[in-house]
């Protein structure tokens, strides 16, 4: 029984040796590893900076100026005008998909914007106050 | 183990035949056995004893090891630890309110020479010289074959520039890597940030150092590597003010006038989006100061914060708010306002001799600019009060911005305070001040009374501040304001859907020699918009400005600096996001209703 017992306390001395000797050279890679990773993560900072810079330099108010400028013919940039804010009902609604077939129903009911079924000729409040809104705005935007 | 019997038969047997008693036999022998066990016991004891002993000998020796080890050496980064930013970005960069860069930092190369390891000094000479024109090919020379062992050539190199040297192939030359400040958009907020320059150098670095506006006053803070290179918000916006800075320049140049400052600032927060003064320089290649004659001429003055003048008109509002928180008169009590006006050996008269009176309202003497009218409200509420008023809005002590500029330019007081000075402080003249002053009382009216003090970094929350006016004479000095733009002589700076409120001030330039000059003067035009609730306050500033188009040429800040102002603000509030609105007619106005 002894003998097993100091058999295998040596192999098991052996292994962890083993071990120890891998786990020391796989650190050891390992920090290199992270040396030249933060020195290439240093140099591209630095590229970054660089980067970061001439991006400020291209943008420059100046030449964005002169650019839009310059090619005024295709894009047609003014400066922000205070005219230029609308309001949110300025903004017409999206045109309802038909939920009938237009035809069978053509001449006898419509579907006003609301969604509600409503006779054809008389003119509802909703339009109404539709432009009375489109009014105004007119008379605040000139 | 043999166990030996207690009573060994052939020793009793002999015992007995000697006539001994044999029992003696049997306790002699217990008692062997006994001592046996117990020295069994005690060595195995002892066996443990020194076991432990051995144990815990260890264990002190690995944990006094252990903290003699700590103690000893030297604290260090553990290696494989992710470290942040590197040492790299030695300088801050320094941003606008949205995080656009307004400087940061490129890393270039200079070049030196040694000239021992030279092999052709007349060549590198040559080349040096003719790749670099500012540079004399003689001089070089001479100091490259003096004897020395080391020459500076070049702060900075462009990357081209640096082949260039490569090319010429000398092994005496050599390059060292540099942290250049570069300011990326050129004349832009050029006084705000003001430049750098190289401190101390070495050959593989140096130390970049601020040398005026926001880069000189924070250069402790942008230099701290606790701060890990994080940028430093600015209060200004790019594009307001690339915009202020392009409407001003068109301005100035139509008004003829020889400098120009333009500061626009949050009311609440005291943040100051966009503060320009013309002309102004390339912070990459800032120029060097004047070294003779009047400062102000240098493009480097910075004419917000450095410029003290005497404001003009500006400064009535703060007698007609004054005497309104005080509760001396209402906006509608009428006040003497007979022109002219003789005070001791003193004449007071109204711009081009004109007689408002014999009473106008206060509202009206804000509207119509009667200097007659204020010299009257300043009298009856007396230089005490009037200078507790003014200490209150900041007027008696250097701006608190962020710019080394700043604490140099304190305002011009006079020393005695005599009544003449109670009379001619109410209309902007004996005492002078810079338009970041101005800037900072306007706040104060148009955030419903609460003092500020501009900053030229980005603050979330409004200012903290005292109470200097009741919001309800901010109201009624913000309507006087605005009915200076409506009906009065701002009337040029009404912007539709802004409504803009504010004062115009004209006030002759004094002669380096005394007196004043006829035909050289200084128009400001202090507003605040929109008046319904006020955002931003807006200081236009024109130095010696004419207009023209007229039959005779025309200085008086209505037809200066409020159109230029009315323009900025046109062009401005849309990038602030403020949306024009109609203005609330008043409530209890009456209708005029025409049957």
């Amino acid at each position: 029984m002894r003998p097993i017992l100091y058999a295998l306390s040596f192999l098991a001395v052996i292994g962890l040796a083993f071990w120890a000797y891998r786990e020391n050279y796989a650190t050891q890679k390992s920090l290199r590893q992270v040396e030249a990773l933060q020195t290439e993560i240093g140099t591209l900072r630095e590229a970054l900076a660089v980067q970061r810079a001439e991006w400020a330099y291209l943008n420059r108010p100046d030449r964005l100026r002169e650019l839009s400028t310059i090619n005024f013919d295709r894009l047609g940039l003014f400066p922000l005008e205070p005219t230029q804010f609308g309001q949110i009902d300025q903004v017409s609604y999206p045109v309802p998909p038909a939920m009938f077939p237009q035809d069978s129903l053509d001449g006898i009911l419509t579907i006003d914007l609301s969604g509600t079924l409503a006779d054809p000729d008389a003119p509802t409040d909703d339009s109404a106050k539709a432009n009375e809104i489109v009014d105004s705005h007119e008379k605040q935007v000139p | 183990m043999i166990r030996t019997p207690l009573r060994p038969l052939a020793r009793i047997l002999s015992a007995r035949a000697r006539g001994e008693n044999p029992d003696s036999i049997e306790r002699e022998n217990i008692r062997l056995r006994q001592e046996k066990t117990r020295d069994r016991a005690r060595a195995r004891a002892e066996g443990r004893l020194l076991l432990l002993g051995i144990a815990f000998a260890m264990a002190f020796t690995v944990i006094g090891g252990r903290m003699g080890l700590l103690a000893a050496t030297e604290p260090s980064e553990p290696r494989s630890a992710n470290s942040g930013a590197q040492i790299l970005t030695g300088r801050a960069d320094l941003t606008d309110r949205n995080g656009r860069i307004l400087a940061t930092n490129l890393l270039t190369h200079s070049l030196y020479a040694q000239p021992k390891d030279m092999v052709d000094p007349t060549r590198v000479a040559t080349e040096l010289a003719r790749l670099f024109p500012d540079m004399d090919a003689k001089l070089l020379l001479a100091r490259f074959t003096d004897g020395r062992s080391f020459v500076w050539v070049r702060k900075t190199l462009s990357p081209e520039q640096m082949q260039a040297v490569h090319d010429i192939g000398d092994p005496g030359l050599l390059f060292g890597p540099r942290e250049m400040r570069l300011y990326p958009n050129g004349r832009l907020a050029a006084h705000v940030l003001g430049g750098a320059s190289f401190g101390a150098e070495g050959v593989h670095s140096a130390e970049v150092i601020g040398t005026a506006g926001i880069e000189k006053y924070l250069d402790t803070q942008l230099r701290d590597p606790a701060l890990e290179g994080k940028p430093v918000a600015l209060s200004l916006d790019m594009t307001v003010q690339a915009t202020t800075q392009e409407v001003l320049a068109a301005g100035m140049k139509m008004m003829n006038a020889k400098g120009a400052t333009a500061i626009l600032m949050d009311v609440h927060t005291g943040e100051i989006l966009s503060l320009v003064s013309l002309p102004d320089f390339d912070p990459n290649d800032r120029p060097q100061a004047l070294l003779k004659g009047d400062p102000a001429d240098s493009p480097l003055f910075n004419r917000a914060v450095q410029g003290v003048y005497e404001l003009g008109s500006t400064f009535k509002i703060f007698a007609a708010a004054q005497t309104v928180d005080l509760g001396l008169l209402e906006p509608s009590s009428m006040v003497d306002a007979d022109a002219p006006m003789v005070w001791g050996k003193h004449k007071i008269k109204e711009f081009e001799n004109h007689n408002y009176g014999p009473l106008l309202s206060v509202r009206d003497v804000i509207v119509k600019s009667s200097n007659v009218g204020v010299a009257n409200i300043a009298l009856q509420i007396g230089a005490v009060r009037q200078q507790a008023f003014l200490k209150s809005l900041g007027f008696f002590g250097p701006t608190p911005v962020e710019l080394v500029e700043a604490a140099g330019a304190k305002p011009l007081i006079p020393k005695r305070w005599a009544e003449i000075v109670t009379i001619t402080t109410s209309y902007g003249h004996g005492m002078s001040a810079s338009p970041m002053h101005l800037a900072a009382a306007y706040a104060a009216i148009a955030n419903g009374g609460t003092a500020v003090k501009p900053t030229l970094l980005r603050v979330e929350k409004p200012q903290n501040a005292p109470a200097v006016m009741s919001p309800e004479t901010s109201l009624a000095a913000i309507d006087m304001l605005r009915g200076v733009v409506t009906e009065g002589t701002a009337s040029l700076g009404d912007v539709e859907g802004y409504q803009v409120a504010g004062k115009t001030g004209t006030a002759d330039k004094p002669k380096a020699t005394g007196g004043y000059y006829h035909d050289k003067v200084i128009n400001t035009f202090a507003s605040l918009f929109p008046a319904s609730d006020p955002h931003y306050v807006l200081i236009v500033t024109l130095d010696e400005p004419v207009e023209t188009t007229g039959p005779i040429p025309r200085r008086t800040a209505g037809w200066t600096a409020v159109p230029v102002a009315a323009e900025i603000i046109r062009r401005v509030a849309p990038l602030l996001g403020l949306r024009p609105v109609i203005e609330p007619a008043a409530t209890d106005a009456v209708t005029l209703v025409h049957n």
